[in-house]
């Protein structure tokens, strides 16, 4: 088989902002790739489309799905050193490897995400402080590039290749192959804590205090709330458990948003019943419990689709890290300037990253406080906000996460990625995609 | 623990038997996967190893033109010379517009659907027969419960196959052996990557379809579907009258 492109309409990215068709080639096995080695003509390997802006996309190029790449090529039992085709996903390799006691290092908000997205978004998780990014787990991959065909890099082998391409957005060649160390778990459950936190202040205390004492740590802080209330929330943290069986999570049976609801659905209102109701229920649950670690690590997992719910419209994600001196003023500012939007919404997180460094050249994390908001697309209102909010995280100097951008200036990526002009020498030429055409140097 | 199943998959690179074998492969199964493609079946073949599989053995052969008199016992040393599960799991397509001008286009589909598969069936089930144990599963298709004029072709040498494992069904079953035709509906998987509106609310994965190709192997009826919604989807579709259904153009 070769590879054949069909036009897509339903490629989208997780944001549904940008509609555009896609020109889409689904290979079924590695092989099919070999007309990449030849011939520049323009690409972008995708997985999951779980990016929420327009890096997963690339009109007018050939977007080459390869979640059918999905066969696992080595595992050792011993170290947990496992190599796999780049579509498999981090939910699949949860699934057979949970009951056999080994687990991803790191994994993101969701586990519809493949090894190559992961590789390529350099993707961070609760567990920022202890374990650092995805990458950092990362042994060794395999790239096609359109120039010099395969290429086998690691922190040892084509180091420079290596670096740009963790958190290289697949722009460095398309991933075929990750070699990606996993950590044992004694089971599938995670010891977790929820606490109610009433400000800003408070939810550094907590995080201080807990940074030594748990691996997981995450805030969910409700949005709408302003003045004296800013930041308040519910801190969540916890350890693997010793305790409990490795029954691994199942997708089957998930609830489906199977159509995008209306517009108007995600409203000042209906947001500040949601976030008041939502705080309610989490105050129910405070306190110590042993959680499965699909409600802990994915619990938007549970409704699939479920950005539909923005509607036609679509929606944002703004995501950035404010570095550790301007971190808490940064954050205050960017709080009181969304709280006084009346925009934001039931999704609101804030983490502190740790000291570990991340090993790409475009890796988003760095030490300091991410948050993260997601916003319905209201059209130039929202923007407006985002420009405003944008002049706070550069005044920090801070940035925003490629992964969940889709209108960052190009001014502003290059000043939040300093290593821009060295990433590109890496780029392959016949790499592409939208979020790299509005932003490249 | 039970002991390990042993498990032959003829036609190992189709999407279902794919996802079928990796559930094997995730309970400590020793498999052996034949089909065309030696290096596909050796990806495969670490792919389950690595899933858990106790063993796992790729054979490359052209089933719909190899006999399996010599092949079969071939196939079933790795497994010690037994086996609990066999999957026919192979089969085209074709292109029906072609196949209607050309006939060796259309003798191709059949010798490989009906023809080849049939023999390979009446083989394993003498292997059971022996052994007064084991299931052998074969893929259908809804498309073999009506003819229609989009792919009856296809559709006739699925219905063929159906009667003849219905038949081994009850020749094997006074020896405790099963046969077992399970017909799945729209599957998403490279051999219909070219129908348009494959994320329909009809359209299923390998993933979905493989635990009912798991559980066929174990017990139940004799005819399967997959997702069970197509029971009754098509014995409405059997029931519409000739002169409406002759309307439609399906």
């Amino acid at each position: 088989m070769t590879l054949e492109f069909r036009e897509r309409r339903d490629y989208l990215s997780w944001g549904r902002v940008e509609r555009r068709p896609q020109r889409v080639a689904r290979p079924a096995s590695r092989r099919d790739l070999a007309p990449l080695a030849s011939g520049g003509w323009p690409r972008l390997a995708v997985g999951l489309l779980r990016s929420y802006g327009d890096s997963c996309l690339a009109t007018g190029a050939s977007l080459l799905d390869l979640t059918r790449l999905d066969h696992l090529l080595a595992f050792d039992d011993e170290t947990g050193l496992l190599t796999a085709e780049a579509g498999v996903s981090l939910g699949e390799l949860m699934r057979i490897f949970v009951p056999r006691g080994w687990f991803p290092p790191v994994t993101p908000g969701t586990r519809f995400v493949t090894l190559g997205g992961a590789v390529a978004n350099d993707v961070h998780g609760k567990n920022h402080e202890a374990a650092g990014t995805f990458g950092r787990h990362v042994a060794a991959l395999t790239l096609l590039r359109s120039d010099v065909g395969e290429v086998t890099c690691s922190p040892a082998e084509n180091a420079e290749l290596f670096a740009a391409t963790i958190g290289g957005l697949g722009l460095t060649g398309v991933i075929t192959t990750v070699t990606l160390r996993m950590r044992r778990i004694a089971s599938a459950y995670i010891d977790a804590e929820k606490l109610a936190y009433g400000s800003l202040d408070a939810f550094f205390e907590l995080n201080a205090e807990s940074e030594a004492r748990f691996e997981h740590l995450v805030a969910w802080f409700d949005c709408t709330a302003g003045a004296a209330n800013l930041g308040r929330g519910i801190f969540s943290r916890g350890n693997w458990s010793p305790f409990g069986d490795l029954e691994p999570h199942r997708d089957a049976g998930l609830l489906q948003l199977p159509v995008e609801l209306p517009s108007f659905t995600i409203n000042p209102l209906s947001l500040r019943l949601i976030n008041a109701v939502y705080r309610a229920n989490e105050t129910r649950a405070l306190g110590a419990h042993r959680l499965h670690y699909g409600p802990f690590f994915h619990p938007l997992d549970s409704v699939r689709g479920w950005s539909r719910i923005y509607g036609r419209a679509g929606m944002y994600q703004y995501q950035c890290v404010l570095p550790v001196p301007t971190a808490a003023a940064a954050t205050h500012a960017l709080l009181a300037q969304i709280a006084k939007s009346g925009e934001g919404s039931f999704l609101a997180v804030l983490k502190a990253f740790g000291a570990l460094p991340s090993p790409g050249l475009l890796s988003f994390p760095m030490p300091g406080i991410t948050l993260a908001v997601d916003f319905a697309d209201h059209g130039r209102k929202t923007l407006a906000l985002f420009e405003r909010l944008d002049q706070v995280v550069s005044e920090a100097g801070g940035r925003l996460y490629p992964a969940k951008d889709g209108r960052i200036s190009r001014e502003m990526f290059a000043e939040g990625y300093p290593a821009l002009a060295r990433f590109a020498r890496s780029v392959d030429p016949a790499c592409t995609s939208d979020f790299w055409e509005r932003v490249r140097p | 623990m039970t002991n390990p199943r042993r498990v032959l998959v003829l036609g190992a690179l189709s999407a279902m038997a794919v996802a079928t074998a990796r559930l094997y492969a995730a309970e400590g199964a020793r498999l052996v996967l034949a089909g065309r493609d030696a290096a596909a079946l050796e990806t495969l073949a670490a792919d389950l190893r690595a899933r858990g599989a106790l063993s796992a053995e790729a054979v490359t052969a052209d089933l719909a033109t190899t006999s399996p008199d010599a092949l079969l016992p071939a196939l079933l040393v790795p497994l010690g010379g037994a086996v609990d599960a066999v999957y026919l799991a192979y089969g085209v397509l074709g292109d029906l517009g072609l196949a209607e001008r050309d006939l060796t286009v259309a003798a191709q589909v059949i010798d490989t659907n009906y023809r080849s598969a049939a023999l390979w069936c009446l083989a394993v089930a003498a292997v059971l027969e022996r052994q007064r144990a084991g299931s052998l599963v074969v893929i259908g298709s809804v498309a073999g419960d009506r003819g229609r004029k989009s792919n009856y072709l296809y559709g006739s040498t699925k219905a063929g196959l159906g009667v003849l494992v219905q038949g081994l069904a009850h020749r094997l079953a006074k020896v405790g052996a099963r046969a077992v035709l399970v017909k799945p509906g729209f599957v998403d998987t490279p051999m219909t990557e070219h129908i348009k509106g494959r994320r329909g609310p009809l359209w299923a994965t390998p993933e979905q379809v493989a635990p009912t190709l798991r559980k066929a192997a174990d017990g139940g009826g004799t005819v399967v579907y997959a997702p069970w919604f197509w029971r009754p989807v098509m014995a409405l579709i059997r029931a519409v009258p000739s002169p409406i259904f002759h309307r439609t153009n399906l």
